[in-house]
């Protein structure tokens, strides 16, 4: 399943005939272009070699990982904008890790323990909130036709869990446009650094 | 149009939500799926679909994850990292 697609490389201007897809593109790409080298400059490599123990070091990595990881997410919301329920709720759900990170970074600065990761409240509240909504659905005669398993989709489309079913349906394909272009972005990224 | 269409999908979304509503959303996505884009959309059921959105979803997350992982690794060993991506950017 290959989508590299070569007409559109990063590096080419987006066909102006592409609509609000390729201004998103654009609008992503300059935004995680400007994270990443903000990341490069706030000395990215800093405590690697102070802290040798393997453990620690995994650390650093899986923080940077999940920092790009972050950046790529963030741009992408910012990218859609605030009309899209999911790049809202992609949003929030980043601005709450981010505080938890935070948090858990302070802590781990401390006293050195494994951490684990706390179920967050939220997801509870979310869950909660499922529930009362597949109870209202419930008698709805499209979940009981083919549409039951939207339940699996809700948990994979960012905050698809609070949607009606017209609505997640609609996200889900917006979500999916976004995601692949994520992709491909980030691809040719990967791309242009191996050349160069 | 665009008012009329908005005030009826709020009024399905308190009351009913039409068959129409929901094939046509359905069709949609099938078309962003690479698994089923070519299929004739009545031959699919929206379950179908909904299973291969969700496997799909779930690949182009983990594509991202291991892209994300990529970058973070070129980032902290590239010395010259900083000035290729301002060039991209300034390319871009």
């Amino acid at each position: 399943m290959s989508m590299n697609n070569p007409k559109q490389r990063l590096l080419l201007p987006g066909n102006p005939s592409g609509g609000s897809s390729s201004c998103i593109k654009s609008r992503f790409t300059r935004g995680f272009l400007r994270a990443l080298i903000k990341m490069k400059k706030q000395n990215y490599n800093q405590p690697t070699s102070s802290s040798s123990s393997s453990s620690s070091r995994r650390e650093v990595f899986r923080r940077r990982y999940r920092r790009v990881k972050i950046a790529a997410d963030k741009s992408m919301a910012v990218a859609v904008g605030s009309t899209r329920l999911w790049s809202r709720a992609m949003l929030s759900r980043i601005r709450h890790q981010y505080q938890q990170q935070r948090w858990r970074y302070h802590r781990s600065n401390f006293n050195h323990q494994p951490i684990k990761v706390k179920r967050l409240v939220i997801e509870k509240k979310k869950k909660e909130k499922l529930r009362i909504k597949q109870k209202e659905e419930g008698s709805d005669d499209h979940h009981r036709r083919g549409l039951r398993d939207a339940g699996e989709l809700r948990k994979l489309v960012p905050g698809g869990e609070g949607m009606d079913i017209c609505s997640l349906l609609d996200e889900t394909a917006h979500y999916i446009k976004c995601l692949v272009t994520q992709v491909q972005v980030m691809k040719s990224i990967d791309q242009f650094y191996s050349i160069n | 149009m665009s008012s009329r269409r908005s005030r009826s999908r709020q009024q399905s979304g308190t009351s009913r939500i039409t068959d129409d509503q929901i094939t046509d959303l359905v069709s949609k996505l099938q078309q962003l799926l690479p698994e089923l884009r070519n299929r004739r959309s009545d031959k699919v059921s929206a379950a179908k679909v909904l299973q291969e959105t969700c496997n799909y979803i779930r690949n182009l997350n983990r594509e991202a994850d291991d892209l994300s992982e990529r970058l973070s690794e070129l980032l902290a060993t590239t010395d010259t990292a900083q000035a290729a991506l301002i060039r991209s950017l300034l390319m871009q």
